[in-house]
């Protein structure tokens, strides 16, 4: 490529199409749809069920209604080139949730659904997403707070054990009271873990991949590289012990094993953390009887003994019963008996929506949760900063987790944990964790898809080199110096401050040739 | 890291691939035993939350589905939740119950009722495809309930059974038991409550919802008088219901040395010879007994058969065998007194009830039967009751000879049945006493069918052990009576 070209092609950045960006007719078009669905919802379950609008309809359908429009609007001003259909698949999925819940509160008034409430949590989840989208405007920001967020992470995590604040619900005691509001801080805890996760391994993933010893034909990390992945391992195995919380520690540990995977390309280190997994499982099966009657009431669900003993299966079989009942097409809204599973409006909403809108309804679901995911998959895979792809990355990971052990759990495809179904069940911190993960993927997003400014061309050469060096290959080392130095130069956190990273882009543009177009060069050097 | 993330974004289409088959295996693969498991209260839902169709008796509604505010939608309230007016038709409905099923019309006519009849297909898709409840039919009896309240009231509660048909078709025009029972206190939708009572009213003596009328067997004591009759003037034994017959003061029974006597120990006539006419007027045992011993076992077997013995009724709901012991295992002495309707012979009031039907009918046994009509919510008639010939139980002949003898042991001056005797209307008729246990009073029965020309209905009454009356117990005394008001009933509608 010749000069001319060059120029020509950041001339081209200047007046091109390419830098207005989209009009986001797409995401308003699909966001009527979620709110057609949501709306038609609310309404078929008043008519089934008492044969009139049910008597929260216009609060509801306002309030989804208010909050579509808010989110459309803080995206088109603050991440106008965002992913259009993560938006809209998210207040799909919360909007059935809140339609199963009006449906379950009707059935069972002082059952504990409350939609009212939960309409509430949604908008104040949604007004948080919102503020974050405003406030934060560049991802990267997040990178500064890594050990921060590990250690309000690893508070979070842990505060319900501090006597006096944390309480214990059904057994787990991930709870904590505050002013009166109750709060699973564990929700929280694992949006900080992700930006640690996404931060620590960002900038170690060199030292963690390359400079420890060799055994066995495995590349270990150092012992002090190794040390935080220590202590959120041993975190993570503390809250399944400690708070009987089988479900975030599974989700945790997930995360953390993809996001180091993600970092160091180390495949074996997922076998390594899979075995490290069944390890600890199994041995939190034969050391805690409650874990180990987890494993029964999975494996041993329809024996009667089982199904009678307290704490057994009797719940499982029952949202079984409620799956089943809804058959190939289900019973339609408000038609079915989903509220004789208890939680049914929480941990087992999977289920009563299984029975009123059937196996198309719920396979139909389930790819709205995959588009979400791969949504944010997609995102890792375009944003052009490492910082990012690991976040991304993280963050669509931990909801595929948790989507896959609660469903999983009550379909009986793995044991049963008491994790949320994200933007669908009751429950106010999990929607709000869940939405303000949505803002952080929809920030991402938006700067993933912003046709490079200068800004933009910084992180393309950012991206550049970290794509040429994360293979852990020898044009990534400079030639000369030992393993050590690299390791160390490595680690050095690139600056944050955009202007900086613009100067050093500049100085590592090479001369003649200018980088080709943005996505481009990023799977290029991918695919090398 | 773009590698890894692809490959991570197909660890995840694998893990909800995962999620797809497992939602798969529980809502289609695994369903159908997912539904029908025991413990599946969806079951009951799925039974119960229906809008079921109404039963009728004329323009009375006997029982209907209200909708309530509850997981089942419906309440069943059977006569408008009046208790006496349920008691009275209990019989006929049955109960429909959470906890315990259904009984009687509840049961036969469930798909009906509930609308998942075959026959009701087209009716479903089209409910199916309009978003449209399915409702079930309504079930017309051929119950008349101004006969059935006047059974009630002629019984009056008094332990037995009465059972009206009509002669000619076979419908039936009243089914009263008691004691009987409120299906209300069956149908409370909580299982708790409807067991409960349904336990309580197992542990009742005599059971109140079996439905005696067609569900429990009873000696039909001299009543089966008229089956020898027939056989005798069937087979030929006599030519003609005049010929003289040997009835002795007393009958020793053959190879025993019990002498069985009249009733009273009356002498059936002073020279000990008597026709069978004659012997039917003043229910003589001892020349039915000689009669029966003589004529031999097969004949008087093969004409209970043919009047519907040894077989069930389905009226819809299958009625008990009433039966004629096998001729093999009768010795003379047993079937001496089963010639009288004692010893091994038993019968239901149906069963007694449709004897008479026949005798009346020209010798033609009817089909008896309860639904005259289905219709769909529409009103389109989906099943019409047709009268339906079983067999020919008697000659017309026979018939005739048999019905003259029948009247005159209503009317005539020594005539066992004179209980029944209604001015202006020829009643033929029969009575019974039957023995019950050693030490207790005997049942009453009457059996009989009026006008005897052209018979608008078949009455047989039962009255257990000797109802309130406590001495002196004759189905003449007691149980003719109460046939007469219910005969009444019909011929003055």
């Amino acid at each position: 490529m010749s000069t001319s070209t060059s120029t020509n092609f950041l001339a081209e950045f200047d007046d091109s199409p390419r830098f207005r960006h989209p009009t986001r007719i797409g995401e308003l078009l699909l966001l009527l749809l979620a709110l057609t669905a949501s709306i038609g919802a609310f309404a078929m379950v008043g008519q089934a069920t008492q044969g009139h609008l049910p008597d929260e309809f216009w609060v509801e359908a306002a309030s989804m209604a208010g909050i579509a429009l808010l989110l459309h609007i803080v995206i088109r001003l603050r991440a106008p080139w965002a992913d259009q259909t993560l938006m809209p698949a998210v207040v799909l999925l919360n909007g059935v949730g809140l339609a199963m819940i009006q449906r379950i509160e009707i059935a069972r008034p002082t059952g504990g659904a409350d939609v009212i409430r939960n309409t509430q949590w949604t908008a104040i989840s949604v007004l948080l997403a919102c503020l974050v989208m405003f406030f934060l405007r560049d991802h990267r920001i997040l990178r500064r707070f890594t050990y921060t967020s590990m250690i309000v992470g690893l508070a979070l995590l842990m505060s319900p054990m501090i006597p006096g604040v944390g309480r214990e619900i059904n057994g787990a005691r991930i709870w904590i009271n505050i002013a009166g509001f109750s709060l699973q801080p564990g929700e929280f805890a694992k949006l900080f873990l992700a930006i640690f996760f996404a931060g620590y391994f960002y900038a170690n993933r060199d030292t963690l991949a390359l400079a420890g010893p060799k055994i066995l034909g495995l590349q270990l990390p150092r012992l002090r590289d190794l040390g935080p992945i220590i202590i959120v391992w041993a975190a993570a195995i503390a809250v399944l012990v400690m708070q009987s919380d089988m479900g975030m520690s599974l989700l945790l540990f997930g995360m953390f094993v993809a996001m180091l995977w993600l970092a160091t390309q180390r495949s074996s280190w997922v076998l390594l953390g899979v075995v490290m997994a069944g390890v600890g499982g199994y041995g939190a099966v034969t050391a805690f009887p409650h874990v180990a009657r987890r494993f029964d009431v999975w494996l041993d669900a329809m024996n009667s003994a089982v199904i009678d003993r307290v704490g057994g299966s009797g719940q499982l079989v029952s949202g079984m019963f409620s799956l089943a009942g809804g058959g190939l097409f289900g019973t339609g809204w408000g038609q079915g008996h989903p509220y004789l599973t208890p939680l049914s409006f929480s941990d087992f909403i999977y289920t009563s929506i299984g029975e009123e809108l059937g196996l198309t309804g719920m396979l139909a679901i389930l790819v709205i949760f995959l588009i979400v995911i791969e949504r944010g998959l997609r995102t890792a895979i375009l944003v052009r900063d490492g910082f990012g792809k690991l976040l991304a990355g993280g963050l669509s990971f931990m909801l595929a987790i948790q989507v896959f052990t609660i469903i999983g759990g009550v379909t009986r495809l793995i044991p049963l944990t008491g994790l949320v179904t994200p933007f669908m069940a009751q429950g106010g911190t999990a929607m709000m964790s869940n939405w303000i993960l949505v803002a952080f993927l929809l920030i991402i997003s938006n700067a993933a898809r912003q046709p490079s400014s200068t800004t933009g061309l910084g992180q393309i050469a950012i991206d550049d080199g970290f794509a040429a060096v994360k293979e852990p290959a020898a044009e990534a080392i400079p030639v000369g110096r030992s393993a050590d130095d690299a390791a160390r130069v490595l680690a050095t956190p690139p600056p944050l401050d955009p202007r900086d990273a613009t100067h050093i882009i500049n100085l590592d543009l090479p001369p003649t040739a200018p980088p080709p177009p943005p996505r481009r060069t990023s799977r290029k050097a991918d695919a090398s | 890291m773009n590698k890894t993330l692809r490959r991570l974004t197909t660890i995840v289409m694998v893990m909800f691939l995962a999620l797809m088959v497992s939602t798969t295996w529980i809502q289609f693969v695994e369903a159908e035993s997912l539904n029908n498991n025991g413990r599946n209260s969806r079951r009951l839902f799925r039974e119960f939350n229906v809008h079921r169709g109404p039963i009728l008796a004329g323009d009375v509604t006997l029982a209907e589905s209200v909708p309530v505010d509850s997981a089942f939608g419906f309440q069943r309230v059977f006569s408008g939740g009046d208790a006496t007016q349920a008691n009275i038709f209990a019989p006929v409905t049955g109960f429909f119950s959470i906890a315990n099923g259904s009984s009687q019309l509840e049961n036969t006519e469930n798909d009906w009722l509930s609308g998942q009849a075959n026959a009701l297909w087209t009716e479903r898709l089209e409910d199916l495809f309009t978003g449209q409840e399915v409702v079930g039919s309504s079930v017309e009896t051929t119950i008349n309930p101004a006969v059935q309240q006047a059974a009630w009231d002629a019984l009056d509660g008094q332990r037995g059974s009465i059972v009206a048909v009509e002669p000619a078709t076979g419908r039936i025009l009243a089914m009263v038991d008691f004691p009987s029972y409120d299906p209300n206190e069956l149908a409370p939708l909580s299982l708790s409550q409807a067991s409960q009572r349904f336990q309580e009213l197992a542990a009742t003596e005599g059971n109140p919802m079996l439905n005696q009328s067609i569900g429990q067997l009873w000696p039909p004591g001299s009543a089966f008088k008229m089956i020898p009759a027939a056989a005798a003037l069937e087979s030929g034994y006599v030519q003609n219901a005049d010929v003289l017959l040997p009835a002795p003061h007393r009958y020793l029974l053959p190879g025993t040395s019990t002498e069985v006597r009249n009733f009273g120990d009356a002498h059936c006539s002073p020279d000990g010879m008597q026709s069978i006419h004659d012997a039917m007027i003043i229910s003589c045992n001892t020349l039915f007994m000689e009669m029966s011993v003589d004529m031999g076992a097969d004949v008087i077997a093969q004409q209970a058969r043919r009047f519907g013995f040894d077989d069930p009724f389905r009226v819809p709901m299958r009625s008990a065998i009433s039966s004629f012991p096998n001729p093999s295992d009768l010795y003379p002495a047993r079937l001496a007194l089963a010639g009288i309707g004692q010893g091994d012979v038993t019968a239901t009031p149906l069963q007694m009830a449709m004897v008479s039907a026949a005798i009346g009918n020209h010798g033609v046994l009817m089909q008896p039967y309860l639904v005259e009509t289905i219709r769909n919510p529409d009103l389109d008639i989906v099943f019409q009751g047709q009268p339906h010939r079983l067999r020919q139980a008697v000659s017309e002949s026979t018939a005739g000879v048999l019905r003259d003898m029948l009247v005159d042991a209503v009317s005539s001056p020594r005539a066992t049945g004179r209980g029944a005797i209604i001015s202006g209307v020829q009643v033929a008729g029969k009575t019974g006493t039957a023995e019950s246990a050693p030490g207790r009073p005997p049942h009453a029965w009457f059996t009989a069918f009026a006008p005897a020309d052209n018979p608008q209905v078949a009455v047989a009454v039962l009255i257990h052990e000797g109802g309130r009356q406590q001495g002196g117990v004759t189905g003449g005394a007691l149980a003719a009576p109460v046939a007469r008001q219910v005969i009444q009933a019909v011929l003055n509608r």
